[in-house]
């Protein structure tokens, strides 16, 4: 089952927002995520809204299914260009999530990025993401995606071990990912992603020390390592919880992340996000960036988040409903927060401590500083950067970057 | 219908031979209300359709639990069967129900020439019972045994009475049979009431001495103290004196309860009744205590005085410390009604500001901490309750300990610790393992009886600590809830007791430390060192939890330093969820108690000082 959305006030019919948000819009980089909620099978661990089912029905009769998907996507996205009215900036990177994006025909997608270059127009150096699926995708699709605009791409491998995947219900085979990185390559992707998952219940550390030399083997210039999150609500948890399946510690957790740090620092990729190592800097995700530093985007989409200038909002989440809406000319926003000062303040600490450049200090209230000073000399911030008034995480901080955040936001 | 006597004597015109004071001796459940509600009826002072049930019980914790805390008295006219001309004056005095206020009564007992032994047709005598029997044979009391509840499938009178016969010393014959539920053999019980109680001797023409047996706090009126006139009058108006401290009174009101009250004249020789003087706390009026007039009064005060003293000791802490007034406002206010009830500011580096109580026993501590957790609606903390220590040291000082971590340091000579005398009564089956209960908390065995051929009586010496900790809850568990246990403070012993540290990463955590048998520390310790290691959650540190006697370590337990707190994943769609998991982390974190530089969750101490095993057993004493 799909995680539950906020609590929040109720979006204007519109979408509308305050005059607030749009205030130096500017100064500020906008990104576009735009979700894909279909999936051939829901694997074990997901909480993602996403569904199997092909066609689904909204309010109204209105059919929300995989083929007309797009063109509802694209009236979002021509609902937004209304909402930030003059706004003049050009988009800086779109980033297609889901769900699983490549279920859709490569057309698909690029027509829905052909609406954000329409609507708002790309910057010349945008970052085009997209997430893929190493077993519905083949050089011809890829190439597709290449032609139309789209530059950089994203595979869930997650394991290199077939008993992992077996864990996870991932379908690919072993070494499919690795083969698609260099599909990308060849189809002219300059940017390339493998996400890996650690502390799977029956991973070893060996499991997890192949999965990353199969990685780094296949030459990505970007790495994700999450520890699995046992979600509630999806199978796996209740798999856990029945017995079938061990819970993995999180001592293990630990271990695997520490692995991994050695493992990809040695190959040559820095973190830069506690979760996410890059060759290079033009190798980082700068969508996600946007996240983490409080920018600008709009999330298209059932079930997305957006957030400009102080407003997040997200949408319904289920596809019908959010097709019924469109279709209705409505916003398909099902709630929102205005967030107050504390709360940006509190966000900003919160994302900006898991970056390589970490939060700087003068965000910090006393408390907060004394909590800083103490963090420091328990080695769980790095001594150099303190000193030019920012507070960056050390590899040991990094495993306790959620505990160092309730401290450093007092 | 009730039949209203004609000629009723009033107050302060009774002669005392028409008086009969009584009080009805019996265990909760077996009937002891609803027995004093049919009385209230059948002469007639409540009419049918006031009546409700325990018309006596005030308070709504009692009504619940089925128990009586306060006793009071009520002035019934009754005209015997056989001669309904002479109208006799029966004052009722009822009296608390509990093994913590057997001092209570005892001055109810010495109101009264004769009492009522009230046993369930079923059930048979209870411990309780037993010791206020015995409590009335002391004071020389005429006893009328009565068994209650005959119109129950499951009672045995015949057995019963075979029993009460061989305890009181009558035939089994002269055992009345009633049923209290349909008013079967009450008129029967009145007129033995009248038969056989003698009437109370007094001096007339003497300065006025009279007993104070209760004192209650009444929001509108304030002290009402219930007296019982030895000698002399007592009259309206007339400025009183207190004999035990000299305070003087003006007397507002004088007069008896039908069971309203009801203002009169005076009070006479033999009289039961109340007085109202406008003082605001009954620790200024004393039970036990002398009542005799300012003007002319007596000399002598009567004899059986003393002042409560306090057996139990428990730390009250309220849950947020912000309502640390409250809890005090609270203790104030149950402290006008409660003479027993002790207490005074304490803080723990632990549980914050809170206030050290002490009680008569385990039920005053629990409806006392009820009461404030109901009708104050306060969150309380309450430690562990332990007893009053005499420590001695090698140096000739001498330490008063209430709370464990005054134990004193040093060189200790000696420990006393308070001894109880208890009486169990149980089936014969049972012996075996009350002994061995008793045996393994210290006990020594005074003596044993058979009541009957399958009911027997155990004694024992025990330390009053080895009661206070779940002594009760095992009873009942290994006599499947048919044991019934009494108990009564003797004196003090010396014992080889100890003083149990718990340290967490280094540092003393004054809450949890307890006062135990040398013997039974490490087992105190290993359990308490092994509850925390469940209940304190991975810090950034190790941190090591230890059980320790003076500076040597007895137990050991170690929580892992916590490695990984931080969530893989935080996109766009996660911001919010996290901000607001966030917010509730930090609320959790408000939650916690900074021990050293140990977070340490409420709930930990709850559930390791929480008292709701031995308060359990207090409720289980019904």
């Amino acid at each position: 089952m799909p995680s539950a959305l906020p609590d929040g006030e109720p979006v204007p019919a519109d979408g509308a927002l305050p005059a607030s948000a749009l205030a130096g819009a500017a100064d500020r980089p906008l990104g576009f995520y735009l979700h894909v909620p279909y999936c051939a099978t829901r694997c074990g661990y997901c909480d993602f809204n996403t569904y199997t089912a092909t066609e689904l029905r909204g309010t109204g009769g209105v059919l929300a299914s995989r083929d007309n998907y797009a063109d509802t996507l694209v009236d979002e996205v021509r609902l937004a260009r209304k909402v930030l009215g003059d706004d003049p900036r050009e988009v800086r990177t779109v980033f297609v999530g889901g769900g699983t994006p490549t279920l859709l025909a490569a057309d698909d997608l690029v027509r829905m990025l052909r609406a954000v270059r329409e609507e708002f127009g790309l910057a010349p150096d945008a970052e085009i993401t997209t997430e893929a699926n190493p077993e519905s995708v083949d050089p011809a699709y890829l190439a597709a995606l290449r032609e139309g605009g789209f530059n950089r791409i994203s595979f869930g491998m997650q394991s290199a071990k077939q008993h992992v995947l077996r864990i996870l219900d991932r379908t690919h085979t072993p070494g499919r990912p690795e083969a698609c990185v260099a599909e990308a390559r060849a189809a002219g992707f300059d940017h390339v992603n493998l996400d890996l998952i650690y502390g799977t219940p029956g991973e070893s550390d060996d499991d997890w020390r192949a999965s990353l030399d199969a990685a780094l083997g296949a030459g990505p210039d970007h790495v994700s390592a999450y520890a699995l999150i046992v979600e509630e609500g999806t199978r796996l948890a209740w798999r856990i919880r029945r017995g079938e399946v061990p819970m993995t510690d999180d001592d293990v957790h630990a271990d695997r992340y520490l692995i991994a740090e050695e493992t990809l620092s040695a190959a040559g990729y820095d973190w830069y996000e506690v979760s996410n190592w890059a060759t290079s800097d033009a190798g980082r995700c700068l969508h996600n960036e946007l996240y983490w530093r409080g920018a600008d985007w709009w999330g298209a989409g059932p079930g997305a988040h957006s957030h400009v200038g102080g407003v997040r909002w997200w949408n319904v989440k289920h596809p019908g409903a959010y097709a019924a809406a469109l279709a209705a000319g409505k916003s398909p926003g099902a709630g929102r927060e205005i967030l107050r000062d504390e709360d940006r303040r509190v966000e900003r600490i919160l994302l900006e401590l898991r970056l390589r450049e970490g939060v700087p200090l003068s965000l910090l209230r006393e408390a907060g500083l004394a909590a800083s000073r103490r963090a420091l000399t328990e080695g769980l911030l790095e001594e150099g950067p303190y000193g030019e008034g920012r507070a960056v995480l050390t590899l040991r901080g990094r495993l306790l970057a959620d505990a160092v955040v309730r401290d450093l936001v007092d | 219908m009730p039949a209203i006597p004609s000629h009723v004597p009033e107050p302060s015109r009774t002669d005392p031979a028409l008086i009969r004071n009584f009080c009805i001796i019996a265990h909760i459940d077996h009937g002891k209300s609803t027995l004093a509600d049919r009385m209230l009826q059948l002469t007639g002072v409540v009419e049918q359709r006031q009546m409700r049930a325990q018309y006596l019980d005030r308070m709504d914790i009692e009504r619940e639990r089925g128990i009586t805390i306060k006793s009071q008295a009520v002035r019934l006219p009754w005209a015997p069967t056989h001669d309904k001309s002479s109208t006799h004056i029966l004052n009722m005095i009822d009296t608390p129900g509990h093994v913590d206020f057997t001092y209570e009564v005892s001055r109810s007992l010495a109101a009264c020439e004769g009492t009522i032994l009230l046993v369930d047709a079923a059930q048979g005598i209870e411990a309780q019972t037993l010791a206020n029997l015995y409590l009335a044979m002391e004071n020389d009391l005429t006893i009328i045994p009565v068994l209650n509840k005959i119109d129950l499938p499951a009672a045995q009178p015949e057995k019963f009475a075979e029993e009460l016969a061989n305890l009181v010393g009558c035939d089994p014959d002269d055992v009345l049979k009633v049923s209290a539920k349909t008013g079967l053999g009450v008129d029967a019980l009145l007129d033995k009431v009248v038969a056989e109680i003698p009437a109370p001797v007094g001096v007339k023409d003497a300065p006025a001495r009279a007993m104070i047996f209760d004192s209650v706090y009444d929001s509108y009126r304030g002290v009402v103290t219930y007296v019982r006139v030895i000698d002399g009058q007592l009259n309206k108006r007339e400025r009183i004196r207190m004999m035990s401290t000299g305070a003087t009174h003006e007397l507002l009101e004088i007069g008896t309860n039908s069971p309203e009250m009801l203002s009169a004249d005076g009070l006479g020789v033999g009289e039961v009744g109340y007085l109202i003087t406008g003082v605001k706390d009954v620790r200024q009026s004393k039970v036990g205590d002398t009542v005799t007039s300012q003007h002319k009064g007596a000399e002598d005060a009567l004899g059986g005085y003393k002042d409560p003293r306090p057996m139990v000791f428990s730390g009250l802490y309220p849950l947020d410390g912000s309502d640390y007034p409250e809890l005090r406002e609270a203790l104030d206010k149950l402290q006008l009604n409660d003479a027993a009830l002790v207490y005074e500011p304490e803080t723990s580096a632990a549980l914050g500001f809170g206030f050290r109580v002490g009680f008569l026993g385990l039920l005053h501590l629990d409806v006392i901490r009820e009461r404030l957790e109901r009708e104050f609606g306060l969150d309380l903390i309450a430690t562990a309750p332990n007893v009053v220590y005499r420590v001695v040291m090698e140096d000739g000082t001498e330490h008063t300990v209430t709370n464990p971590s005054e134990f004193p340091e040093g060189k200790i000579n000696e420990v006393y610790e308070p001894v109880v005398r208890a009486t169990i009564l149980a089936p014969t089956e049972f012996i075996g393992s009350i002994m061995e209960l008793c045996q393994t908390r210290r006990g020594t065995l005074l003596g044993m009886d058979y009541l009957s051929e399958d009911r027997v009586e155990i004694r024992y010496t025990l330390p009053l600590a080895e009661i206070v900790f779940d002594f009760f809850d095992q009873l009942k568990s290994k006599t499947r809830g048919y044991a019934s246990l009494d108990y009564e403070p003797t004196g003090e012993q010396t014992s080889s007791l100890v003083k149990v540290d718990i340290l967490l990463h280094g540092d003393k955590v004054d809450a949890f430390s307890a006062i135990t048998h040398k013997d039974a520390a490490y087992a105190y310790g290993v359990r308490l060192v092994a509850k925390l290691r469940e209940l304190i959650p991975r810090q950034a540190f190790e941190v090591p939890i230890q059980a320790a006697v003076g500076s040597r370590v007895i137990a050991r337990e170690t929580i892992r330093a916590i490695r990984k707190d931080v969530l893989a994943k935080c996109y766009g769609g996660d911001i919010s969820r996290k901000r607001k998991l966030l917010e509730k982390q930090k609320e959790g974190k408000k939650r916690m108690k900074m021990v050293g530089s140990v977070e340490v969750p409420q709930e930990a101490f709850i559930a390791v000082l929480s008292s709701d095993d031995s308060a359990g057993s207090a409720k289980g004493k019904k």
